[in-house]
């Protein structure tokens, strides 16, 4: 019995973030906000489960995934389950970590690891964590400045094109381009 | 900079998305590289001068239905492969279908032939060129399928370059069957596959690379 209520508790939650997607798939930018707000949670949880020995990673990694979803968006297909398409999304960026992990380990040298061992964990964790303004800020005016202007500032396609000189279009593929690109460095960088 | 600030920033003017996405992509990839292959065939071949009355052989229209049903095949893989987390159900089975069917019908058609024919039945007069012919035809849908798929997720790489390069290798067989003379089964079952999975293999071997997101 138990069982069959916890698992109704977890459909009635896909079913209500699905409709949440769904309504920012539509362009309900702020249904949109709280159904990432709330999948990040999820995607926290899952991955925290599975980089149990890899903490300090977690957090990027929630970003990315999330950076990942709004990204592939438009690869939901509104009668598959949503679990399904989210959970293969982060285990693609969680296989794709461990992969770019393992082979960075291949290249560093076993010896030089006694040299890290009294750095303190914090301050490390500090380093290693990756700051997306600072990658933000590496991108191109192209796809910066859309994105600044659009989804930082707030400011209407419109009024972005006025201020940069740039065409609507132009902005528009600037913040789509713009995010991938984002991503592109965020797997570059690690 | 937070999640929360990276949240905020993603669902900023996100905007509407148009829904199949897939569809629209590989529709428009499939159509731009079959005619690159077409042009690629009259530029380097030609149609066979007997096109019409091969038309009329019910060989030649097991062939063509061999080499369709892969494309079928094909694409319902392509579309499944490119969305994170859709299964692919009977997709499998649908791509082994036509194959393990033409196997059966050469292996009667070599049953039923005079010993002395069957090496005939099975190298035709093209053996030599076929499949390489096959896989220069694949090119260009290959290169618009892989396109169409970069855009959208693919979350397995390597099948899923398998998929694409078993699509573009099965839209160029299609093409090349209207220069290609052969129509014996054993030798469509074995050449024509080979030639299908040349872009079907290197597709699997770039998958990683080539389609990572």
């Amino acid at each position: 019995m138990q069982r069959t209520t916890r698992e109704e508790g977890w459909r009635a939650k896909e079913e209500r973030l699905r409709e949440l997607l769904i309504g920012g798939l539509a362009g309900d930018n702020a249904a949109y906000q709280v159904f990432l707000k709330e999948l990040s949670a999820h995607l926290r949880a899952f991955l925290r489960r599975r980089l149990a020995s890899l903490p300090d990673e977690v957090e990027d990694l929630v970003q990315e995934s999330l950076i990942a979803v709004h990204n592939q968006r438009h690869t939901y297909d509104h009668g598959q389950p949503l679990s399904a398409w989210v959970q293969a999304i982060a285990r693609y960026k969680l296989i794709d970590l461990l992969r770019r992990r393992a082979a960075v380990e291949l290249l560093t040298d076993p010896l030089d690891d006694e040299g890290d061992f009294f750095t303190t964990e914090d301050s490390d964790a500090a380093l290693a964590r990756r700051d997306l303004n600072k990658l933000l800020d590496e991108l191109p005016d192209r796809h910066r400045l859309p994105i600044i202007h659009t989804k930082l500032d707030g400011l209407s396609v419109q009024e972005a094109a006025r201020i940069t000189g740039m065409s609507e279009s132009a902005i528009k593929i600037g913040v789509h381009r713009g995010l991938k690109a984002l991503a592109a460095r965020i797997r570059g960088s690690a | 900079m937070n999640t929360d600030d990276l949240i905020n920033l993603l669902a900023t003017n996100a905007g509407p998305v148009k829904a199949h996405s897939a569809r629209r992509r590989y529709t428009l990839s499939v159509a731009c590289g079959t005619a690159g292959a077409l042009a690629l065939m009259l530029s380097l071949l030609r149609i066979r001068p007997d096109l019409a009355a091969a038309a009329h052989m019910p060989l030649f229209w097991l062939k063509v239905g061999f080499v369709l049903s892969l494309v079928v095949a094909g694409l319902f893989a392509v579309i499944r492969l490119s969305r994170p987390g859709a299964r692919l159900d009977r997709v499998p089975v649908a791509m082994a279908a036509p194959l393990l069917a033409m196997w059966a019908i050469a292996v009667y058609v070599l049953i039923e032939a005079d010993p002395q024919q069957r090496l005939g039945l099975f190298l035709g007069s093209t053996w030599k060129v076929c499949p390489l012919l096959i896989a220069i035809l694949s090119i260009p849908v290959f290169i618009a399928v892989l396109w169409a798929m970069k855009g959208l997720a693919p979350t397995r790489p390597r099948l899923a370059g398998f998929s694409a390069g078993l699509l573009s290798g099965a839209i160029a067989a299609l093409v090349y069957c209207l220069h290609c003379p052969e129509l014996d089964a054993p030798f469509i079952g074995f050449w024509y596959v080979l030639g299908i999975l040349i872009p079907a293999i290197v597709g699997t071997l770039l998958g990683r690379s080539l389609l990572r997101w």
